[in-house]
């Protein structure tokens, strides 16, 4: 038993690509296709955007270092007495360290000015960037740049101008925590989108294409060989309702529209924007060679988001994905040849690989067992 | 019901389990009226065929009556008499409808498993571990026959169980180790292995037109039944050495073909040969001793066939390939494609021109499972082939 196990677990199907490889396996697919004379696309199977509110707190702090380094550059002085650093002796050797300039309004302006402009660099990045995280951590060197001169001026102010020093490094502090948690939120998103995990698999079924694409192309028929699909609900405009069974009881829901939709060729939908697990998916039918049956290829790809909710998915699709699709595929391949999904008494249930190692002995159940 | 349960190497007991029920619209049960141990089920109890679970019911030559048929079951009626074929197949895949029914692409829920060790996986047997499906076997009072508007025969009131009850797996398995000889009239035919399946071997090659045929073993019981009662000429590799034998018994050129009806547990002659492979074997460097494949590939003729019946696993060393290719051999094999050779021979029996019990040496209850592993494996009492009866 070992050693099946040995071989099970070293011989992984993973496949962990970004996006663009999955645009790259893609292209190698239609390169295939051609060599077999096939008629298969090359359509990038992308990973459709997930939830967009990740990227609207990298855009308001965009907004706000705009302003505050643009007032820095314009308004030095105005700026220096609201944070209380506009008196002349402290501030003069500070400055004067800092910039070289034996002048202390003038150093005090240019040093205020340079920080202002190094609040302006990341604004760019901050409201335009696809993947904002890098721009926001420079955002936090900034506030820690910040942080560490108002801490030095701090005690060499006192009354009013101390008070004032104060409430800017309290701001200066909040602002801070703001930025952490936006950056780790946005290099999270980047994070599973560098995640998202594609598969494929095929599979030659003994039966017409136009009748194997039409049993694919009721996805309500899904859930009877995808076994970690509970439900897909369709209505009548190409969207569908897909619910996939989580460990413990966690169910993960989402909408999903038809992308392609072309007769006894190839099927490819998507999750709709906003999805908690964005996903696709594309199927292509082709004639086998020598007219033997259908040829059915079946790549998905999908980003985890981070948390719970990420590794719920994890166990959901498996450790193999690839596997995983090869075993529904099997599982297809069953119902539609032989019309429903072959038990046995060691799997009674039509067990993943994974599991297949670990399955009960080949002997009756006591009870029927129910799925 | 009471089944013969795998619990380990070398231990097998008859133990109370549940009945079995339908699980699939196309399954039906039969209550086992007899049942044989094969071969192949030594590899079983001798812990060499991987992703066995201790519990798995034993068995896959079984025959009986229907008890229950799934909905989808249109062919049989309760009460009917079946023989079982071994391998599970759908009659609906590529592989079925060409006449590959051992290699049936539907019938193996855990084609995974036997995927990462063969490429590809063949079609579930009974009884025969977790990587061919992990299936009950019916070394049992009652057995779950998935498939069975595919897969079962039919039997004829008149025909008493012992003579049909080898269309399961033995005769069928014999017969087309002959008929893969490519026989056309008059050749000379090796059999290593004058077991239950190679005495087949030997009938059936007569049948398929072999002038003449020879028969490979040690035992000395089973040489002369060889003799006696497939009318082959004994060799015992004990006393000679078989290559040099062979050519001389057939004027320098060898057999024109050789059928290995011995397999994974081969055994040689010399203790140091049969040393080296059982130490690699245990080892786990290699999961088969060919010994009588090697012997087989280097006796037959330039341009014959090999045929291999006998049940190999994984992996063997020392695969004289040489020998093969540079002598034009031809080697063919496979697990019996039961389906298509069951109302063929079924009507032989019935004409007469061959009565499969003659192999049968043991009748014994099937509580007397445990005995009866034992005894075919210590080859006692000249023990060939044990039936159960429930």
């Amino acid at each position: 038993m070992l050693w099946v196990k040995f071989l099970v677990r070293h011989f992984p199907e993973v496949i962990r690509v970004d996006t663009y490889m999955v645009m790259v396996r893609g292209a190698h697919d239609g390169d295939r296709a051609r060599a077999n004379g096939g008629t298969m696309r090359e359509v990038p199977l992308d990973v459709p955007e997930g939830n967009p509110v990740g990227r609207l707190l990298p855009r308001a702090l965009g907004l706000l270092s705009l302003g505050l380094g643009v007032a820095a550059v314009a308004a030095p002085e105005r700026l220096a007495r609201i944070i209380g650093l506009d008196d002349a002796a402290p501030a003069r050797s500070a400055a004067l360290r800092m910039t070289g300039i034996d002048d202390a309004v003038l150093a005090r302006s240019v040093l205020l000015r340079m920080i202002g402009a190094r609040e302006l660099l990341p604004v760019p990045g901050l409201l335009a960037a696809r993947r904002p995280a890098g721009w926001v951590w420079a955002r936090v060197a900034g506030d820690v740049l910040d942080l560490a001169l108002l801490f030095r001026a701090l005690p060499q102010r006192r009354g009013d101008r101390r008070r004032r020093v104060a409430a800017t490094l309290g701001a200066v502090a909040g602002i801070t925590a703001v930025d952490v948690l936006a950056a780790l939120r946005s290099g999270r998103a980047a994070g599973s989108r560098r995640r998202a995990v594609a598969a494929s698999g095929t599979v030659t079924i003994n039966r017409p294409t136009d009748e194997v694409y039409r049993f694919w192309r009721d996805f309500e028929n899904l859930p009877r060989f995808m076994y970690h699909l509970e439900s897909v609900r369709t209505d009548g405009d190409g969207r569908s309702h897909w619910t996939v069974r989580g460990p413990g009881g966690r169910r993960i829901e989402w909408d999903a529209e038809l992308v392609e939709d072309n007769l006894s060729e190839m099927i490819a939908w998507r999750s709709v924007r906003g999805a908690r697990v964005p996903n696709a998916g594309r199927v292509r039918f082709a004639r086998a060679a020598g007219g033997r049956g259908t040829e059915v290829r079946v790549e998905l790809a999908y980003a985890p988001p981070g948390g719970a909710v990420g590794r719920a998915v994890a166990q959901i699709f498996g450790e193999e994905p690839g596997q995983q699709i090869r075993d529904d595929l099997r599982r297809f391949k069953q119902v539609i040849e032989t019309g429903e999904v072959v038990l046995s008494d060691g799997s009674p249930a039509g067990l993943a690989t994974p599991q297949q190692v670990l399955q009960r002995p080949a002997r009756p159940q006591a009870a029927r067992p129910s799925r | 019901m009471r089944a013969t349960c795998w619990q380990g190497r070398e231990d097998v007991r008859v133990e109370e389990v549940p009945d079995p029920q339908i699980l699939n619209s196309r399954d039906a049960v039969v209550r086992v009226t007899s049942t044989a141990i094969c071969g192949s089920d030594l590899h079983l109890y001798h812990g060499y065929i991987p992703t066995m679970k201790h519990g798995d019911i034993l068995g896959h030559e079984f025959m009986g009556e229907v008890v229950e048929v799934g909905p989808e079951v249109d062919n049989l009626r309760i009460g009917d008499r079946v023989v079982v074929p071994f391998p599970i197949a759908c009659g609906n895949c590529l592989a079925c409808q060409t006449g590959l029914y051992s290699l049936c692409e539907n019938s193996n829920p855990n084609a995974g498993l036997a995927e990462k060790l063969l490429g590809h996986s063949p079609g579930g047997l009974f009884g025969y571990s977790h990587m061919l499906g992990g299936y009950a076997g019916g070394q049992a009072e009652y057995a779950r026959v998935p498939f069975a508007d595919v897969g079962p025969i039919k039997i004829p009131d008149d025909l008493p169980d012992e003579r049909v009850l080898l269309l399961s797996d033995v005769f069928p398995t014999g017969y087309m180790g002959a008929e893969m000889c490519g026989l056309t009239g008059g050749e000379i035919v090796a059999v290593w292995g004058a077991g239950a399946v190679g005495l087949l071997a030997m009938r059936s090659a007569y049948l398929l037109g072999a002038e003449r045929v020879i028969a490979i073993d040690r035992y000395p019981y089973r040489l002369r039944m060889a003799q006696e009662r497939a009318g082959a000429e004994p060799l015992n590799y004990e006393e000679v050495d078989v290559v040099e034998a062979l050519r001389e018994m057939t004027g320098g050129r060898g057999p024109d073909a050789c059928i290995d009806a011995v397999g994974m547990e081969g055994h040689h002659s010399s203790a140091m040969l049969q040393g080296y492979d059982r130490a690699k074997q245990s080892a786990r460097l290699e999961t088969d001793r060919p010994h009588a494949l090697r012997e087989a590939i280097r006796s037959c003729r330039n341009g014959g066939t090999v045929s291999v019946i006998g049940a190999y696993a994984g992996f063997v060393d020392k695969f004289p390939i040489g020998s093969l290719m540079n002598r034009s051999l031809t080697l063919r094999s496979g697990q019996c494609h039961v389906q298509r050779y069951t109302r063929l021979l079924l009507d032989r029996i019935r004409r007469g021109e061959i009565d499969p019990s003659f192999v049968i040496t043991h009748r014994l209850r099937l509580d007397d499972a445990p005995t009866g592993y034992e005894m075919f494996r210590q080859k006692q009492d000249e023990c060939v082939k044990v039936v159960l009866k429930a």
